[in-house]
């Protein structure tokens, strides 16, 4: 949808997976891009299969195994990006941009055992890095307004609210400027 | 039971349109169909009104296709509480292309407003 609301000001330089850390459990956690591998949508169906259903938002992931496949094969569409954050060879989250139009709409998801340990940051950077290298311009996503922990987080990395008068807060990103129109890339240049 | 189906024309209002005619040919309702303003929508008030009706007739009911002007939210909680309806339904919400629902501003005001019992239709 083109009357979505986006920053004027470009967002940092995301540093593009794969890259690793150590997460506040001590654990060794990987960010890598999603290439096509089976063995990547297997494991991110049963890591899906075990969401705790408290933690679903406007209705995904979706419960069951068979709407989480049916879901899964929208998203890890051939034109969408997605990065996995691995604790060995599970996945503990997923983050994923799917095209809308002339923009992308994010989702993120870390699995309850591994919430509140930093992954999402890391996460969410590693797909706007994946993103920004492949020449993504514009992201947008809805958050519930409760939902004050990724609230958060979207406003650290940059999300502006384009729409806040629902029950869902709608955020905007600029990753490139557009081409066409007038932006300038860095307003607060030496700023920071 | 006296039914009030709001209807704007977005895709999930006449999926809510056919859900409610379907009930109300076995449940026996008395069914009112409230074309509401949608600026949201693509299909003009009169195209609306047609499918309302065509729903209507296909399914044998004798429902009353009404055309609503002004705030669709406010228009349908007052006619809700002046004509004694039981129910509002309403279209479930838009799925964005990552498959998130978003409910849409006109349930959000029934939601909160209305003294009825509201059906939203997935």
């Amino acid at each position: 949808m083109s009357d979505r609301g986006y920053p004027d000001a470009v967002a940092d330089e995301f540093p593009p997976p794969p890259t690793a850390f150590t997460d506040r459990e001590d654990r060794a956690i990987e960010v890598r891009p999603y290439a096509g591998e089976e063995a990547v949508r297997e494991a991110l169906v049963e890591m899906y299969d075990a969401f705790d259903p408290a933690d679903r938002a406007q209705g995904i992931p979706p419960g069951g195994e068979e709407r989480i496949r049916e879901w899964l094969d929208a998203i890890l569409c051939d034109d969408c990006y997605n990065v996995i954050a691995w604790c060995g060879d599970d996945a503990a989250g997923h983050a994923t941009l799917v095209p809308d139009g002339d923009a992308y709409e994010l989702a993120i998801f870390v699995h309850q055992e591994y919430q509140r340990a930093g992954i999402g940051t890391h996460l969410i950077r590693g797909l706007l890095g994946h993103g920004q290298a492949n020449g993504v311009e514009k992201v947008w996503l809805t958050v519930e307004r409760w939902n004050r922990a990724a609230v958060s987080l979207y406003k650290k990395i940059g999300f502006e609210t384009s729409d806040a008068e629902s029950f869902e807060l709608e955020m905007g990103l600029r990753l490139h400027a557009s081409d066409d129109e007038d932006v300038d890339p860095d307003p607060d240049d030496g700023d920071e | 039971m006296k039914v009030l189906c709001g209807i704007g024309g977005s895709d999930d209002s006449f999926r809510a349109l056919d859900r409610t005619v379907e009930r109300a040919a076995v449940a026996n309702d008395d069914l009112t169909i409230a074309v509401v303003d949608n600026e949201d929508s693509s299909v003009s008030p009169d195209e609306v009104v047609e499918r309302a009706e065509a729903a209507a007739d296909e399914a044998e009911i004798d429902a009353e296709v009404r055309r609503v002007e002004g705030d669709p939210g406010s228009r349908l909680v007052e006619i809700a509480e002046t004509e004694g309806f039981e129910e509002i339904v309403l279209g479930g919400g838009h799925t964005s292309p990552m498959g998130k629902i978003t409910i849409g501003s006109i349930a959000e005001f029934v939601l909160l407003n209305a003294k009825t019992s509201v059906t939203l239709v997935r």
